[in-house]
């Protein structure tokens, strides 16, 4: 019985090898189809720009998988990436096509506030200097507000982790500033400081900051004392101990502080933007919002949508690489 | 035998003259004290090899971790070669019950943790290799600890305090989660270090077998809290055998202490 078993599996594991390039294929074919479909299909409600330029972008994508099918079978790597998205390469075109239906092509969304896909892609098209100014200042604004959280977090943490007179002042300052969401300061803040623009990077700082300094003291308190016998015997200094026995054994517990207030930091971020500073994403949205130009608005989503996926992604990356030495760390 | 290569070893004295006097300690567990040592005195001399038995939980590793300086004692006087023992000292290296290897360092930066610590890694790489080749690990070098199995974490352990090369080395049943073969290379590789380096060795183990073939002198210890039952000078020479009847005797002798006469 178990042999019989053993025998189906093994032959799983063959057409699953097979099916690559045929699921591909398939992709391939559904794209062309969405293509099809967007070219001829008459647009409902009005004539939409960039129609022509959607289904040229559907053509591209089914062209580039049919190229990855055929390197595939030579490259090993490249077919075992590709395998993984094949499903989501079928299911994304067809997800596009009933948008581009129910917008587009028979109108049964409300027009001005659903646009369909070839409205975004004007929207990038048309406006992408404004787009890209949005998404520098969205980006210089947040990376200083979480450098500076993410730093003065992790320093506090060891602090208070390793030191009882620091923690004696540090504590009651965490448990009472820390838990306020920190856009509940922000019209305090706007008139404390002397730009929107710092109070901006204070608010974004200290939604990073709480998580960080909690996650590294909770990490710094709970490393094994056996760890710092072990380093005593040897004749480490203090010194020895805190940046080579206690900030490496933290550093998984620190990382989950890292994620936590990166998470904290975007919302703070958009509506910093939304209400004080004039510029980046978060003012891009409402300024669309405004005059109703709501392709704009969901184009500006979109781009908001990966970059802050690109930015956990690559926090995760660092982390990978950091603690390599986990075994089985969660993959994003 | 033993005698001559105590004698030579005493002339370049790398051992350590250990003096424990009068040494009570407790702890409070739950609000009560809990008596661990009462009372205990030894005198170990430079290059001696001490073996401590005792029945579970009487206090062995706390008398250890005292010896260590990780711990200030509650009363009576620690001197090693005369000075008083306050803190711990990378002369003293102690190999913990457990490997507890840091996680995060491979094999390699694991053993060179303590010349690291001391400042001293630059000049002295090549005995943390000649270290990992002592224990028979050279290969795994580049592995993480999650990557050994028990015995090579403590065989990684061990070459972590060879390294330093101290002048007492305190040992917290280092072998007890060994295989029984990689336990008598590692019996006998202990007695080489020990005969070519002449530290002072303070060797705490449950298997009165290995008490017998490495130490110089054992030390049995009462139930908790722990005071000195009795003391036997082992007159032989190396390399020892276990079938040797003087050998048999004593090991009668001590289970015998231990309350285990029957079991023998
Ligand atoms: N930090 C501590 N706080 C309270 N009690 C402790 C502490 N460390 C050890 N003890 C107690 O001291 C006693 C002796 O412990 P110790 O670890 O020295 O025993 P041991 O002789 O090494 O035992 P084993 O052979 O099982 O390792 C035990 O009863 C233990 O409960
Ligand atoms: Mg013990």
């Amino acid at each position: 019985m178990s042999s019989v078993e053993l025998v189906e599996t093994g032959e799983s594991v063959n057409t699953s090898t097979v099916r690559l390039w045929l699921q591909g294929l398939v992709a391939a074919a559904v794209w062309i189809a969405s293509a099809a479909l967007i070219i001829w299909w008459p647009n409902a409600v009005r004539k939409w720009p960039m129609t022509q330029g959607l289904a040229n972008v559907c053509l591209t994508i089914a062209a580039l998988i049919v190229l990855a099918v055929i390197v595939g079978r030579w490259s090993e790597r490249l077919a075992r990436r590709t395998q993984t998205l094949g499903a989501w390469l079928i299911a994304l075109p067809i997800l596009l096509s009933l948008w581009e239906l129910f917008t587009a092509k028979l109108g049964w969304l409300p027009v001005p506030f659903f646009a369909p896909p070839q409205a975004l892609l004007d929207v990038y098209v048309e406006d992408w200097p404004r787009l890209a100014d949005s998404l520098l200042h969205s980006a210089i604004l947040l990376g200083s507000g979480v450098a500076v959280g993410a730093i003065t977090g992790f320093t506090a943490g060891v602090a208070i982790g390793w030191s009882r007179s620091i923690g004696y002042w540090l504590h009651p300052v965490l448990r009472i500033l820390g838990p306020v969401p920190s856009t509940a300061l922000l019209p305090l803040c706007f008139f404390l400081f002397p730009s929107s623009w710092s109070a901006s990077v204070f608010l974004i700082a200290l939604a990073t900051w709480f998580p960080v300094t909690v996650l590294t003291w909770s990490g710094v308190s709970s490393v094994d004392k056996a760890y710092y016998d072990v380093a005593r015997t040897l004749g480490a200094s203090q010194r020895f101990l805190i940046f080579k026995v206690a900030i490496p054994a933290a550093l998984p517990h620190v990382f989950v502080g890292l994620f936590m207030g990166l998470g904290a930091s975007f919302s703070t971020l958009v509506v910093a933007e939304m209400m004080g500073v004039k510029s980046g994403i978060g003012w891009y949205l409402q300024w669309a919002q405004g005059w109703a130009a709501y392709a704009n608005m969901y184009a500006a989503l979109l781009i908001m949508a990966l970059a802050c996926s690109g930015l956990i992604s690559a926090l995760f990356l660092i982390r990978d690489r950091l603690l390599a030495w986990q075994q089985g760390a969660m993959k994003w | 035998m033993v005698n001559t290569a105590r004698a030579s070893v005493a002339q370049q004295s790398p051992g350590l003259a250990l003096r424990i006097d009068n040494l009570s300690h407790a702890f409070s567990l739950e609000g009560h004290r809990l008596p661990v040592l009462e009372r205990v005195s030894l005198d170990v001399a430079a290059g001696e090899f001490v073996a401590l038995l005792g029945p579970s939980g009487c206090g062995k590793s706390t008398l250890l971790r005292l010896v260590a300086g990780l711990e200030p004692a509650d009363r009576g006087t620690l001197l090693a070669d005369g000075v008083a023992i306050t803190s711990p000292d990378p002369s003293r290296v102690v190999v913990f019950q457990d490997p507890t290897l840091y996680p995060w360092r491979r094999v390699w930066d694991n053993v060179a943790l303590g010349l690291e610590a001391q400042g001293l890694l630059k000049t002295t790489r090549g005995k943390v290799d000649q270290a990992l080749a002592k224990v028979g690990l050279s290969q795994f070098a580049r592995a993480y600890p999650r990557q050994l199995s028990g015995g090579m974490a403590q065989r990684v352990a061990l070459a972590r305090a060879l390294v330093n090369e101290p002048r007492l080395l305190i040992l917290d049943e280092p072998l007890g989660k060994l295989d029984s073969l990689t336990r008598i290379a590692m019996q006998q590789e202990l007695i080489d270090l020990w005969q070519r380096q002449g530290y002072t060795a303070l060797l705490v183990t449950h298997d009165v077998e290995e008490a017998l073939l490495l130490a110089n002198r054992v030390i049995v210890f009462s139930d908790r809290p722990a005071t000195i039952k009795a003391e036997l000078t082992i007159d032989r020479g190396y390399p020892r055998h276990r079938d040797d009847p003087y050998l048999l005797d004593l090991r009668k002798q001590i289970l015998g202490l231990l309350g285990l006469a029957e079991s023998w």
